[in-house]
């Protein structure tokens, strides 16, 4: 009642400011500190719960960064929540409370704040959380719808875009209190999640084409601003990297595990796919009080979200994880890999005859008769 | 290694690892030939024999099967570059318009080694290489490379398991992500900076994957080993280094990646071997 009242209000925001340290000071829920831990990994949760709502605690600091995007060794100013790049996966239950206490440590050469889609008011805590170099602050917003959605750092004007495309985005995840369910209403569970951030990069070239290094961000981005309105990425990269979930960093799973992948995009379209799987559930939109879809090829994650699928490998091999335009996938960096052991299902697939020399093609007149008549 | 014994080997189209019969050993084994004008730094590896996996893919029995090993013998000297071909020297191929220009971000340098080249780009370069000095260089094929390579050279078959693809499939995976280390990322390093085999090779399995002639080939054995018949795609050529790969000869990137599941060489370079120019006169050249 009161929240509503106050939003018709015509000074929404400030009455905002005003009433938040008051319901601070009410909430009387117990506390959770949690430790956020880096992409593609996703801090110990609960997928159902029993416990009654809480105040989840969490802390991030903002770090400004020179990174490396390409195995050609690509230098990259970026700018990071929590030094990742997308920043960690923070998940609560649906009626918790996420407190973030968020750094902006005086290293940093500029202002930054936050940007959540999973919160209501204030440009999803965007107006509260403005902070200079040196400065931090605390904000505390409701989960009071489940699903996976993006957060970004949204400063002003091309600062936002700017800012994203440096790095800044990450993902909150909001649980359903009883956990996923199907269309059917039947429990989902997962045995691993996995989250998995995608960013479109623009790194300016000199005149003989080679990408530029910039010593501090502020010095990269005039360039960056004009290569940006060109909408045309030069890398299209998962976890901040080329192959930064290949090889060493594969992702793992086991025949008969449900994995839960988590794929969010703050910028630009992206459409996963599993090479050689499926989608068995998945939330396109990223919102779980949907129904999923199911048996998905490709799915679609809207540049500004985050999607979630789940499936239970069948087979064992390697998987590529790409974003199905496959320029960005294999020219620009959009790929990732799935390790997945077991044992080798026949039924599913066989390689009947292995290759071989084309039999000499036999003529239609010359057919000799092996029917008998 | 159990198949080596009893496996009938067919060399087929080796091209010049045949042994020619026309040399004899050089006596107190390697020897570095001093480079002159035009001339690159050639190592004459004595005659020899190498332990060698037959490259391309086979089958036994009408089942996937590992490929044999064999032995190679060198039965006569092998001439074959020091070094990686350098930025700088195949920039010379380009300034006479006959090889085709290096990407940008390749550092054109005397002691950087080209990379961004495909067999068509090394194989031009070989030919005009062989016209500048009138000597008659190649590529080397893949059984003179592993010779070469002597200790780097890694066989690196894998047991095929004929119910069960995937676990050779997560083992090579396995083993290609432990070969990429921090070190051997794509950047190029200075000519020399893998250091050099016993044979005095400079940087063989660095991080610059080296082009050979040796064509893709898929032979079917029979049961006891003996080839049935074989398809040969030359559209393919088997590239060495840190592992074996084979790459379509116009790619002159192999690292995109991603998607195949597989790490891909880092970079695609070459070195050259010289023919006896004894060789060139039978041929009328």
């Amino acid at each position: 009642m009161l929240t509503r009242r106050t939003a018709m209000m015509g000074a929404a925001l400030a009455a905002l400011i005003l009433a938040t340290p008051t319901l601070a000071q009410e909430l009387n829920l117990s506390r959770q500190k949690v430790e956020l831990v880096a992409p593609p990994f996703v801090h110990p949760h609960e997928q159902a719960t029993k416990q009654a709502a809480k105040i989840i605690e969490f802390r991030m600091e903002i770090e400004e960064k020179e990174i490396v995007i390409d195995e050609q060794g690509t230098k990259f100013q970026a700018m990071t929540f929590n030094g990742s790049m997308p920043g960690p996966l923070m998940v609560v239950h649906q009626g918790d409370y996420v407190e973030l206490t968020l750094v902006n440590p005086e290293t940093n050469t500029m202002p930054h704040n936050i940007d959540f889609h999973s919160a209501t008011g204030a440009l999803g805590g965007g107006a509260l959380t403005l902070i200079n170099p040196g400065e931090q602050v605390v904000l505390r917003w409701k989960a009071d719808r489940t699903g996976t959605f993006v957060y970004h750092c949204a400063p002003e004007g091309s600062m936002i875009p700017w800012h994203v495309v440096s790095g800044m985005h990450g993902a909150v995840m909001v649980l359903p209190r009883e956990g996923l369910k199907d269309g059917a209403g039947k429990a989902l569970r997962y045995d691993r999640i996995y989250y998995i951030g995608e960013h479109d990069l623009y790194v300016p070239r000199d005149e003989h084409g080679k990408y530029k290094r910039y010593e501090t961000p502020g010095e990269a981005y005039a360039d960056t601003m004009e290569l940006m309105r060109k909408l045309i990425p030069t890398h299209v990269v998962f976890n901040g990297k080329v192959g930064a979930l290949t090889g060493k960093n594969a992702m793992t799973a086991n025949v008969g595990e449900t994995v839960l992948i988590v794929h969010s995009q703050a910028n630009r379209d992206s459409r996963p796919h599993l090479i050689g799987g499926h989608g068995d559930h998945v939330w396109e939109t990223g919102k779980f009080a949907n129904r999923p879809e199911v048996d998905l090829e490709t799915w679609f994650i809207r540049g500004g979200s985050a999607g979630a699928a789940l499936y239970t490998f069948k087979q064992p091999g390697i998987y590529a994880y790409v974003n199905h335009n496959l320029i960005e996938a294999i020219e620009l960096g959009a790929a990732a890999h799935f390790k997945v052991e077991g044992k080798w299902n026949d039924d599913l697939m066989k390689q009947v005859k292995p290759p071989e020399a084309i039999p000499p093609k036999v003529q239609g007149a010359l057919q000799p008769k092996t029917q008998p008549n | 290694m159990l198949f080596a014994a009893n496996f009938k080997i067919v060399l087929m189209a080796a091209g010049f690892a045949v042994p020619l019969a026309m040399t004899s050993a050089v006596p107190g084994g390697n020897r570095d030939i001093a480079a002159f004008k035009d001339q690159p730094a050639l190592i004459e590896l004595a005659t020899g024999s190498v332990l060698y996996r037959v490259a391309g893919d086979f089958t036994r029995n009408g089942k996937p099967a590992q490929a044999p090993l064999a032995t190679i013998r060198m039965t006569r000297p092998l001439a074959i570059m020091k070094h990686q071909v350098s930025s700088a020297d195949y920039q010379r191929c380009v300034a006479e318009n006959v090889c085709r220009t290096l990407p940008p971000d390749v550092a054109v340098a005397a002691d950087r080694p080209a990379v961004m080249v495909s067999w068509r780009d090394a194989d031009a370069y070989a030919a005009w290489l062989s016209r500048k000095t009138g000597e008659p260089y190649r590529l080397p094929t893949d059984e003179e490379w592993a010779y070469a390579a002597g200790s780097r050279y890694r066989d690196d078959s894998l047991p095929v398991d004929g119910n069960d693809p995937s676990k050779g499939w997560l083992a090579r995976y396995a083993r290609e992500s432990s070969l990429k280390s921090e070190e051997i990322d794509s950047k190029p390093r200075p000519l020399g900076a893998f250091g050099a085999n016993e044979n005095g090779l400079l940087d063989v399995a660095g991080n610059v994957w080296e082009w050979t002639n040796t064509c893709f080939v898929r032979t079917a054995l029979d049961e006891s080993g003996n080839a049935l018949n074989s398809t040969a795609n030359c559209g393919v050529r088997v590239v060495e280094g840190q592992h074996r790969a084979y790459v379509t000869d116009f790619i002159r990137d192999a690292r995109a990646g991603g998607c195949a599941a597989g790490i891909p060489p880092s970079n695609l370079g070459f070195r050259l071997v010289r023919e006896p120019k004894l060789l060139m006169r039978w041929f009328g050249l």
